[in-house]
């Protein structure tokens, strides 16, 4: 059986590996090297060594993409995976209609993030039109305006996850707990939340990772305005590779950065949350 | 023991991943040997000209969206003529860096591509070919205009193009027609300074019910993206003058180009101007942060102001709007007057920002062949009847004749000032802009200006200390 095993081993995982070696790692490692160059196109890189790391720390714009973008992950974290977890508590319970409802709330997930971003920069410029400003007013205005977005479009989507793992908790937990005499709250703090622990981790891992990464919608939404005090680090990466004299290398750089602290914040979530699941499930 | 065999499991992945890297850039090495060889050989027998012109395909990355579908057409044509292929690709309008970034990393990249000034030469100057010994070069009515360094012309402008402030003569004429007017003028002839411009506007705007207008300025757009009027076109003006200013340069693109610093010395003359403009428009100066080009263009078109900031290619759009009321023949250029001495010999601001560059890392056969479409497309019967008649360019090439110059009027009005006796046409000064960062640093502390959040005083000093920057960026 084990020989078995090795010999179509190749063979099963070889699409898979290809294609993960061209998209991923290979790009990956590219991107890595090129943090440390100077460069037009990919073919005519030139070393300058940690050059790049200096200029993209020493950018005031890139610093103020970072607090702005942990803002924003720190509100939408909270607000998205509360939302979306006192929804999938009323639509677990029995609601008429409660499919229908689930189905018009997972939706917004299946439009594209440009399309979002200019719908909601129409709905909030028409509300804002009554005070007489836009959106670009302020740079609060465009906080708030993504973090709505933001709740709109991943609202849906983890509701989703967090009514499968409320389904899935055993009944006779719960009729017990009633028999007991624990009251609604009871159950949910005892019985509920814990038992869809491994769901909140994955939601919260998933949103933070999105939020972090968000960039199509705030390119649509705000495009950073006002003078780029709305811009997140995806999008000040964007405008540093693009917009900058020679500043291919320093979004480079600014890139691997990003990464580094995406990985470390989504390592240490997953850790904290660990410990907390319960392994009955 | 789990951990041991996670380690060698990556190591594995590396080595596979450097594998496979490594195999790629094997194969690139022949596959550069043998263009080479091609390249020689093809040069060892450029008497076979058939073989040689047979042999090729060129690709050109064009960069106005607008006119796609005519350079198929074109590339077709020439195509059934010569032979020889031409792979038209468009980039998506505001993508052609990225687009070309992308797109010459190939192993089959663009031969001809476009750089949008000496700024854009900066970025692309390992990949431009000195045209220098070229006809394209020698059809230049301004060999001036090319963008050159040292002996070397490494960019060739195809297409000028001319700005202003655009006016419905339709409601200015209404408006002399008045009996209640607070002004002398009567016709817009005697506009020739800033002066009186403003007095002029500032009366059209209190009389803007009776000449059924919302405003006499369109919105000036501030929308992502949408705010090159005020951070390019306007922005020109002051410092076409402060640059003109500086002494021991031939013109003021070279001083602009050598300057690590600037003075924004007429920053008082901008904000009168721009002033004007956000003053006594039809829209509330908050409300400008999402206004969009599209918008200010339909307005226009709609009657519902008499005046703009845009330049000739803005006639297509105009006429594009549906429930266009402006008439053909009443739309006409005013020079962008800021008030500085010279305001009454200014024209203009005439210029390009679209130059022809040859990638110099093809092969040289490739090389030949797409100087050859160029040289045809400006030069041949055929090419001249697209370039005039489809394309819509005001080409800068003696190989037009008088009768061949395009029809659109805003266009007509470009060559109409460009020709007019004593006045000066002012250059595209922008081209010198150290950056698109530096761009959206002066369109952002403008947009905050509007808003009233910041003074007149930090736009300055942000539009100083941005060019500061981005210039250090460059060197």
């Amino acid at each position: 059986m084990n020989k078995y095993m090795c010999k179509y081993f190749i063979i099963f995982v070889l699409p898979t590996l290809t294609a993960f070696l061209l998209s991923f790692l290979i790009p990956f490692i590219l991107g890595v090297l090129l943090s440390f160059t100077e460069f037009t196109s990919i073919i005519d890189a030139k070393w300058v060594g940690i050059n790049n790391y200096v200029e993209a720390f020493s950018n005031r714009e890139f610093v103020n993409a970072l607090k702005f973008t942990v803002k924003i992950a720190i509100v939408t974290v909270i607000t998205v995976n509360f939302f979306a977890l006192v929804l999938a508590l009323l639509l677990t319970r029995q609601l008429k209609g409660r499919n229908i409802f689930r189905a018009i709330f997972f939706m917004p997930n299946l439009i594209g993030g440009i399309v979002l971003g200019y719908v909601w920069q129409l709905i909030i410029n028409g509300v804002l039109y009554k005070f007489g400003v836009t959106l670009s007013y302020k740079p609060e205005y465009g906080f708030w305006g993504l973090v709505l977005l933001m709740n709109w479009q991943m609202i849906g989507y983890m509701m989703v996850i967090y009514i499968a793992a409320i389904q899935n908790i055993p009944n006779t937990l719960i009729e017990a707990a009633e028999i007991d005499g624990a009251n609604w709250f009871q159950i949910l703090t005892n019985i509920k939340l814990p038992t869809i622990t491994p769901s909140i981790t994955i939601c919260l891992f998933l949103t933070m990772a999105n939020a972090f990464k968000n960039f199509d919608s705030n390119l649509a939404l705000t495009a950073g305005a006002p003078s780029r005090k709305t811009a997140m680090l995806a999008l000040d990466i964007y405008n540093t590779f693009y917009n900058t004299l020679n500043g291919e290398g320093v979004g480079q750089a600014k890139a691997v950065v990003f990464f580094i602290i995406v990985s470390a914040i989504a390592f240490l979530q997953l850790k904290l949350t660990r410990r907390k699941e319960v392994d009955s499930l | 023991m789990i951990k041991k065999k996670k380690i060698t499991s990556l190591l594995l992945i590396f080595v596979m991943a450097f594998m496979v890297f490594s195999a790629c850039q094997s194969q690139q090495v022949p596959d550069s040997d043998s263009t080479n060889q091609e390249s020689s050989s093809e040069s060892d027998s450029s008497k076979d000209v058939a073989k040689e012109e047979k042999a090729d395909q060129i690709y050109f990355l064009n960069f106005k969206p607008e006119i796609a579908e005519i350079y198929e057409k074109i590339a077709a044509d020439y195509e059934e003529e010569t032979g020889v292929k031409v792979k038209v690709v468009t980039a998506a309008s505001g993508t052609y860096e990225q687009t070309l970034k992308s797109e010459i990393a190939k192993s089959d990249p663009p031969t001809i591509f476009q750089v949008n000034g000496p700024i854009g030469y900066q970025t692309w100057k390992e990949y431009c070919l000195d045209l220098k010994d070229t006809k394209l070069y020698s059809f230049l009515t301004d060999p001036s205009l090319a963008i050159t360094s040292g002996d070397g012309v490494y960019g060739i402008p195809y297409v000028v193009e001319g700005y202003g402030i655009i006016y419905n003569n339709a409601i200015v004429e209404k408006y002399f027609a008045l009996t209640d007017r607070g002004t002398e003028f009567n016709s817009m002839n005697e506009i020739n300074n800033f002066d009186k411009l403003k007095a002029l506007v500032e009366d059209m705007q209190a009389h803007k019910d009776e000449l059924g207008i919302e405003g006499v300025f369109a919105s000036t757009s501030f929308s992502p993206g949408e705010a090159w009027s005020g951070e390019t076109h306007l922005a020109n003006m002051p410092f076409y003058y402060e640059f003109k200013d500086k002494e021991g340069y031939d013109d003021s693109i070279l001083a602009g180009l050598a300057s690590e610093e600037i003075e924004f010395k007429y920053n008082q003359n901008y904000k009168k101007i721009f002033d004007l403009y956000i003053n006594n428009s039809c829209t509330e100066k908050a409300m400008l942060g999402g206004k969009s080009v599209n918008d200010s263009m339909a307005e226009f078109a709609l009657g519902k102001v008499a005046m703009v900031q845009n330049g000739n290619w803005a006639w297509a759009q105009i006429k594009g709007v549906e429930g266009n009321v402006v008439d053909e023949k009443d739309i006409k250029f005013l020079p962008i007057y800021i008030g500085v001495e010279e305001d009454e010999s200014q024209g203009i601001c005439v210029g390009t920002e679209n130059y022809f560059a040859i990638n110099s890392k093809v092969s040289e056969a490739k090389q030949k062949a797409s100087i050859e479409f160029l040289e045809w497309l400006f030069s041949s019967e055929k090419g001249k009847d697209y370039v005039v008649n489809e394309l819509g360019f005001i080409a800068p090439f003696n190989t037009f004749e008088e009768d061949e110059k395009p029809e659109d009027p805003l266009a007509r009005e470009v060559l109409n000032w460009m020709e007019k006796d004593g006045m000066k046409s002012v250059p595209w000064v922008f081209a010198v802009f150290p950056s698109q960062n530096f761009k959206n640093t002066f369109a952002d502390a403008l947009l905050e200006y509007v808003q009233d959040n910041i003074q007149w005083e930090e736009v300055v000093e942000r539009v100083i200390e941005s060019w500061k920057v981005e210039k250090a960026k460059g060197e």
